[in-house]
């Protein structure tokens, strides 16, 4: 199906009091725009809105001052109800130069607020933004409220007693500006003070500059006089159930759930990677986590990452590795050999544009293909995806208790969006979590490297260093008695069919497939996994706002699939894929139930917009029902 | 099981060796079972890695824990189970196609982390699973299956390769050479971080005879030059010919054995190690013997020290770190 969007008829800025607001920080990628969204959205969890936020940056470090292709970009959904994506259409863009504005215009609803940093607009960075004219001069932004400030001037003048200097002064631009928005939206500030304190700790001039440049915007706000229209929203809290909460992104809520699970199993846990786009974060995370039972390796390349990880789960740890798709792709021959050998094994993969190098900063589900079919040989392992970023945490700790209950490789699929993606999270209790210690063969008696559950059709796993229990495994194929070599016909056969029959019982351990919004059947099901979640279930909603059968299905478990999955689509008229690749999972969905699936593709290394949902529910459901 | 009574049975497989007749690696799996009893080591906690080759089916025929992984990363995988578990006792096996070619990276940085393994190289300068095509220790002008008219390409030294990738314990023995090769393996194991020993070893159908100079009793001595440390290297039938270094164009020299600036070996001199490591040709003899040994911390120790100790309660503070806030 051919991807359209309507836009979402929705002027918030008209009221004083709004249900929702979208605020995108856009400048150079050396402007701080990422710690400027960071420090805000804090100050709105804090403040008791729903949030999702979309960090959005380039894969240059530090591109050319005032270039298009150097816009780093922070964008924030906040609200009164539930928000599951960063919105389509913005209402307030923060343009730091012309790059800025040029790149993120067209985006701006109708009546929507731009700041702009009029300093930052000079001939240079206006001619590097392509605009023959000013566009603050020009007219051409009357349809928008602007607030053009030389932001430049105003914060020198601020923090000029601190004595930084010309540059250094020049850095606060962006606290400058923050301050302005959380006045523009009544937040708080002490998070931030706090946060700048702890930041530059050692350098306490540096924080009290920022921390003046962050109040003398918040002053500006209060006292200048501003053009009509541009006055302090009110954004009720959102409505939630009690408990304790922070915000979490995806990576983090990702390692936390492996050292949960870890933890829960009662196992080490190694991790092994090697640095990548934009998979990183979690290596780093990792490394900062000294105290607890993991150990944290960065090897010399993907493949040293994925074997390291296998002679850990070899030894008695949990291996886990981490990486994006090209590295991925490295790692195949290595989960090959865990599959043979059935030692569990976790590996994430943050996907990103592809092919080749793609985009690597920017988001796609296009690896799912790889992840379900492409190793060398039949090797089928679990592979799951989390939704949303507190979900990676549960899938997290899904990931190590198929890994170590099933003896076999597991694959996360997570993806450029979640991963640096936040959202409000409810902290679990640790103490409500069952604890199933993992069980390894003592006993010398009865040992064979091969002896299996009978439930689970895993093999028993004897730890280097048990007495009594010497044994070898090895990638070439073994007798499914014994364990040792065998290149006898019918055992191959058999134990190919072994290793598919164990991951197909999967499919008795894991949840049947609910239906996250609207009736069990009906005229059309929205079928999604992964991060388009949060775009699908707002499509939906508005949908089904307007009268429209339409229901809203999220798998987690692509492999194997929820075994109620193909009766359940069954009972739909219509069953629509939207994904971020050229249809992976529709294909998947007709192969296994020969349904007439259709795909609604997108790979513009953006994620989905609720206007695409929309659009695509409202063009299913004419087409079922013709205009009269 | 008491260690003391362990002998070369307890740690023979069941398994039956399927190497070919005459094979160079009966000899070294001799002589390393053999050895294990001696070292005063639980067998439990031994481990054999290897990776793909004909040397690499070594663990099978170890009546130890083995893993037969896949082609050139043993290194890798062995750095895992050292990881994860820094009590056990792990060993390397590999050839000079398997550790030098497809899996030349892990080996480089193996040598480089300096983690407390030993690394056995079979270097039979061919390949011989895959029969018979030339490999990056063969030498210049080898016929094989894909070098009809002669390989092009130079080879490299193992030694010479360990050392520059910051190797800390380098040495080279003969498959056949049991003492010699024991006492080495065993330096080897003694040895705090990561030990390389290359293996010169025959392929009796593929590269037949190719170190028999130096293996062959009657032409060894003058082939062949046994290295230790603090004495004079010297060699011949009669120990008549010695090794000297030219200090003008740092290059050794053979000279006579009563020869007064006759060369002792300094196994903690890098660039001695060096020349002796790529020490042959016309006239040479191959350096064989520990050429290498540097004490330096290891990677495990340090990695072990960094990995902390689980502590209860740890998780659910973890999870509430940073900001957070209360919905009543």
């Amino acid at each position: 199906m051919e991807l359209t969007e309507e836009k979402l008829d929705e002027r918030h800025l008209d009221a004083r009091e709004v249900v929702d607001v979208v605020v995108r920080f856009a400048g150079d990628s050396g402007d701080g725009m990422q710690l400027t969204g960071a420090s805000f959205t804090l100050a709105t969890a804090l403040y008791g809105n729903d949030l999702s936020t979309f960090p959005d940056f380039p894969a240059e470090i530090r591109a050319p001052v005032g270039a298009t292709f150097g816009v780093s970009a922070f964008q924030i959904y906040f609200g009164s109800e539930d928000v599951t994506t960063a919105g389509d259409a913005l209402d307030v863009l923060v343009a730091m130069n012309p790059a800025a504005l040029a790149t993120n215009l067209a985006n701006v609803v109708d009546g929507g607020l731009v700041i702009a940093d009029r300093g930052a607009f000079t001939a240079k960075n206006l001619a590097k933004a392509g605009y023959a004219a000013n566009p603050l001069d020009d007219g051409s932004l009357a349809g928008y409220r602007l607030l053009d400030i030389d932001i430049s001037a105003q914060v020198l003048a601020a923090i000029e007693s601190f004595g930084l200097g010309h540059k250094a002064s020049l850095r606060c631009k962006n606290m400058w500006t923050l301050g302005l928005v959380m006045w523009l939206f009544d937040r708080d500030r002490g998070a931030t003070v706090n946060n700048l304190k702890a930041k530059f700790a050692k350098r306490p001039e540096i924080a009290e500059a920022n921390i003046a440049a962050l109040n003398a915007g918040h002053a500006f706000g209060e006292t200048a006089e501003l053009p009509s229209g541009i006055h302090v929203y009110s954004v009720p809290r959102a409505r939630s159930a009690p408990g304790l909460y922070r915000n979490v992104t995806g990576t983090q809520a990702l390692a936390w759930g492996l050292l949960a699970g870890a933890e829960l199993s009662g196992i080490d846990l190694l991790f092994a990677s090697y640095p990548i786009t934009p998979a990183s974060n979690l290596l780093h995370e990792f490394s900062n986590r000294g105290d607890f039972r993991v150990g944290t390796f960065q090897a010399e390349d993907e493949i040293a990452a994925v074997c390291t990880a296998i002679g850990a789960s070899f030894a008695g740890s949990l291996g886990v590795t981490s990486s994006a798709g090209p590295g991925v792709a490295l790692k195949s021959e290595g989960m090959s050999l865990a599959i043979s050998t059935e030692l569990p094994l976790v590996v994430i993969d943050t996907q990103r544009g592809g092919p080749s190098t793609g985009l690597p900063t920017k988001t796609e589900q296009s690896d799912l293909d790889m992840a379900l079919f492409g190793r060398h040989g039949d090797t089928p392992l679990p592979v799951i995806a989390p939704a949303t970023p507190p979900e990676c945490f549960d899938m997290a700790r899904e990931a190590v208790r198929l890994a170590t209950k099933y003896m076999t490789p597991v694959m996360l699929l997570s993806d450029g969006y979640l991963a640096n993606a936040a959202e409000r999270w409810r902290i679990p209790r640790v103490e409500d979590f069952e604890r199933t210690p993992v069980e390894f063969a003592e006993d010398a008696g009865e040992f064979r490297p091969s002896r299996r559950d009978p439930q689970s059709l895993a093999r028993n796993w004897a730890r280097p260093g048990t007495p009594g229990l010497e044994h070898r495994i090895g990638g070439i194929e073994s007798d499914h008695d014994s364990g040792n070599i065998s290149y006898e016909p019918a055992n191959h056969q058999r134990m190919t069919d072994l290793r598919q029959a164990k991951i197909a019982g999967i499919a008795h351990d894991i949840p049947l497939q609910q239906v996250d919004q609207g009736a069990a059947s009906g005229k059309l099901a929205v079928v999604g996994w992964g991060s388009t979640y949060g775009a699908i279930h707002q499509g939906v909603k508005r949908a089904r706002g307007e009268g429209y059968d339409v229901s809203h299905i999220h798998v987690r478990h692509l492999c194997p699939l929820p075994r109620n999955l193909g009766e359940l689509l069954a009972g739909f008229d219509a069953v629509l894929v939207p994904e971020m690749n050229t249809g992976q999972f529709a294909r998947l969905l007709r192969a296994e139930y020969l349904l007439d699936v259709e795909s609604l593709g997108k790979v513009s290394g953006q994620p989905f917009k609720i206007g695409e949902i929309l659009a695509a529910i409202h063009a299913k459901c004419r087409e079922a029902e013709p205009a009269q | 099981m008491n260690q003391a009574n362990l002998t070369l049975k307890d740690f023979a497989s069941d398994q039956e060796v399927r190497w070919c007749p005459g094979c160079g690696d009966y000899a070294i799996l001799k002589t390393v079972q053999k050895l294990l009893p001696t070292l005063g080591r639980p067998r439990e906690n031994q481990v054999f890695v290897s990776g793909i080759g004909c040397s690499s089916r070594f663990p099978y025929y170890m009546n130890t824990y083995g893993f037969h992984t896949i082609h050139g990363r043993a290194p890798a995988i062995a750095t895992g189970v050292k990881l994860a578990n820094p009590e056990l006792d792990v060993w390397v096996i590999t050839g000079d196609g398997d550790g030098l070619s497809i899996g030349g990276n892990h080996m480089m940085h193996t040598l480089r982390r300096n983690l407390d393994l030993q690394i056995l190289l079979f270097n039979n300068e061919i390949y011989g699973l895959t029969k018979g095509q030339y490999s990056p220790t063969s030498r210049l002008g080898t016929r094989s299956p894909s070098s009809p008219a002669g390989s092009i390409d130079p080879p490299l030294s193992p030694c010479a390769v360990a050392l520059g990738a910051g190797g800390t314990f380098i040495a080279r023995s003969i498959d056949t050479h049991a003492k010699h090769l024991s006492a080495v393996i065993g330096a080897g194991h003694a040895h705090k971080g990561t030990a390389f020993i290359e293996i010169l070893q025959n392929c009796p159908i593929y590269n037949d005879g190719i170190f028999e100079p130096v293996k062959d009793r009657a032409t060894a001595p003058d082939f062949r030059v046994e290295v230790e440390h603090g004495k004079p290297i010297v060699f011949g039938g009669e120990r008549e010919k010695a090794i000297r270094l030219d200090r003008e164009r740092l290059r050794l020299e053979v000279t006579g054995a009563d020869a007064g600036d006759v060369l002792i070996h300094d196994e903690t001199n890098p660039v001695l190690a060096q020349l002796l490591a790529a020490m042959g040709g016309p006239g040479f003899p191959i350096a064989v013997g520990v050429l290498y040994r540097r004490r330096q911390p290891s990677f495990d120790e340090a990695f072990s020290r960094r990995k902390g100790k689980s502590k209860e309660g740890n998780l659910a503070a973890l999870l509430q770190s940073g900001n957070t806030w209360v919905v009543d």
